[in-house]
């Protein structure tokens, strides 16, 4: 199977990555070579393969569920992109 | 006394601890030579002020019985430094000061260790070349215009160049092993959870470690012990006994078994690898290891399973650049058109490539062909090493398909580029630790790696075996210093 523009263009929305033509051009050459690689997959019978989910073989821990009072929210404005001490500012949402 | 900077990490610990040397006359070293191998380009951020207080501070009250007792380390630029730049090589980082430290670096400056300086990557690590940094590709001390591997490449450099006295990168697919191999050093990655990922900016979940790059076997056990640790804040983190890896280390190998694998004499592989491979497991032999002949089927669907596994995660993992809380922002008319413009301003090409391939695995109808396929050969590929393991004790390959290659040689075929971590990617997607060590050169004079490859959480294995074999390989890196500056 192939990609075609359309398809680089459709995976440049879902990935919120804006392309040009010529980029998407360029983009469709490198995929289908890339793609045609990992093809080789398809050579191997999967069907009784149970898929790995976790290469550490260990089951997630939990920990309990305490309130840290620390108080970061200074830290965590730090490296807002836009000067605001209180919130991350975006571009307007609802009209 | 040799000349400081070439002093290995056992050396110079033992000077701070014998008194011969002050934590500030090793960091003033290592920082003037810095200053004259600006050429090669292995700093994104010093930290040279800050090193040299620190370095004054350590030497009024010096506590000697820490393991890396005011030694200046140099870090790749992946690892969260509280305070200090961090831009995994990424516009999108490029004014990134986290506000909280790594677990690894922290058990670093735990241990007495001072920071030098932030050293170039890949973007996001993703490169076997170091060229696909935003803050330009490095030069491999080794010879000029030569990469220095990747994706740790700043940090393979660095070592090799005597900058830093070790340092820790990190090891998706082969970016610690194969920047070794390609600089005459040393490099380990662990066994998946053996260090903590709390901090290093992720790129594979699934594969990332962080892991020692040095000058020799000695200082990786040593610098291992310390980064090596359970951590609450990573959820993968593995909470087992580790060893004194240092006093643990041992050239005794008599009885080992060491396995051979077939499927590592790839096409095309230069005689000089494979003359390589032979001496490695004649010295193995002197040693009194027993050397078998295995089978690890499913070797060449390593790099096809790793081209979907890891750029899947790297699409989740690299959705949270969206220039809203942190990092570069590209303005826009409205939230959608902010997010596809910083992403598309702020993201180099390899990084864009693989989060595309990454999107398009995941996306509806395609998941289960591609996603879930890879995921059944993942399975294959960890059964073979599970297999294998069940004889040998350890698995000797080489460590890359080559030496190191010119700048811009590889940079127009992303395909030609990935055949770098054909040798390295199984290891990572078994969650095995392996080694790379310098066990010879080309006929450029280029270094060539040998890689030890162990069972889950048996790093003093593989680092013993090295040990034994770096004493009958007595390699010699005699690199000149071209680059320097007056």
């Amino acid at each position: 199977m192939s990609i075609d523009l359309k398809t680089v263009k459709h995976i440049s929305k879902l990935a919120r990555i804006s392309i040009d033509d010529e980029k998407a051009n360029k983009l469709k050459g490198d995929l289908n070579n890339i793609f045609e690689f990992i093809e080789k997959l398809n050579e191997l019978n999967t069907d009784n393969v149970q898929a790995l989910t976790s290469i550490a073989e260990t089951t997630l821990r939990f920990r309990k569920d305490e309130i840290k009072s620390e108080n970061i929210r200074e830290k965590i404005l730090k490296n807002s992109p836009e000067e605001n001490k209180d919130f991350f500012v975006v571009p307007k949402v609802v009209e | 006394m040799s000349d400081i900077t070439s002093q290995s990490l056992f050396e110079l610990t033992s000077n701070i601890k014998e008194k011969k040397l002050s934590s500030e006359e090793i960091t003033k070293a290592f920082i003037n030579r810095a200053e004259k191998s600006k050429k090669l380009n292995v700093y994104v951020t010093d930290n040279f002020e800050k090193a040299i207080y620190q370095s004054k501070k350590f030497d009024s009250n010096p506590n000697l019985d820490l393991k890396l007792p005011g030694i200046p380390i140099a870090v790749k630029d992946l690892f969260c430094t509280n305070g200090v730049r961090t831009t995994a090589g990424s516009k999108i980082l490029n004014n990134f000061v986290p506000t909280y430290e790594s677990t690894v670096t922290q058990n670093l400056w735990g241990q007495g260790a001072i920071l030098l300086g932030k050293l170039n990557c890949d973007e996001f690590a993703m490169g076997s070349s170091n060229e696909t940094s935003f803050f330009g590709n490095v030069q491999n001390p080794v010879g000029e215009n030569l990469v220095p591997g990747g994706s740790s490449g700043g940090s393979s450099a660095a070592v090799a160049a005597n900058l830093t006295p070790v340092t820790i990168g990190t090891d998706t697919g082969g970016s610690i092993r194969q920047p070794a191999s390609f600089t005459g050093t040393v490099g380990l990655k662990p066994t998946y959870g053996s260090c903590s990922r709390y901090g290093i900016v992720a790129f594979a979940s699934s594969l990332d470690q962080a892991g020692p790059m040095t000058k020799n076997v000695r200082d990786c056990s040593m610098l291992l012990e310390v980064i090596s640790s359970f951590d609450q804040k990573d959820s993968t983190s593995i909470d087992y006994k580790r060893n004194y890896y240092s006093k643990e280390l041992s050239k005794d190998i008599k009885g080992k078994k060491i396995g051979i694998p077939k499927e590592y004499r790839v096409d095309n592989m230069p005689d000089e690898i494979e003359q390589l491979w032979k001496n490695g497991i004649s010295y193995a032999k002197d040693c009194g290891a027993e050397i078998i002949d295995i089978s690890l089927p499913h070797t060449n669907y390593a790099l096809p399973t790793y081209y979907i596994v890891a750029p899947a995660e790297a699409s989740s993992n690299l959705a949270r650049y969206d220039g809203v809380k942190y990092g570069f922002r590209s303005p826009g008319q409205n939230l959608i058109e902010m997010y596809e413009k910083t992403r598309s301003e702020g993201f180099g090409d390899e990084v864009k490539r693989r989060i595309m391939i990454g999107t398009y695995v995941l996306s509806s109808g395609y998941y289960d062909a591609y996603y879930l396929k890879a995921q059944k050969v993942r399975q294959l590929i960890k059964k073979d090493f599970d297999d294998a393991f069940s004889t040998v004790d350890a698995i000797l390959t080489p460590s890359t398909p080559s030496s190191a290659f010119k700048i811009g040689e590889k940079t127009n075929d992303p395909v030609s580029m990935y055949l770098n971590d054909i040798f390295t990617v199984p290891i990572n997607l078994a969650g095995l630790p392996g080694i790379s060590i310098p066990a010879g050169k080309d006929k450029n004079n280029y270094p060539l790696g040998l890689q030890i490859i162990g069972k889950p959480f048996d790093e003093q294995n593989i680092l013993n075996i090295s040990y034994a074999l770096e004493d009958k390989i007595n390699f010699n890196n005699d690199i000149s210093d071209w680059w320097l500056s007056e």
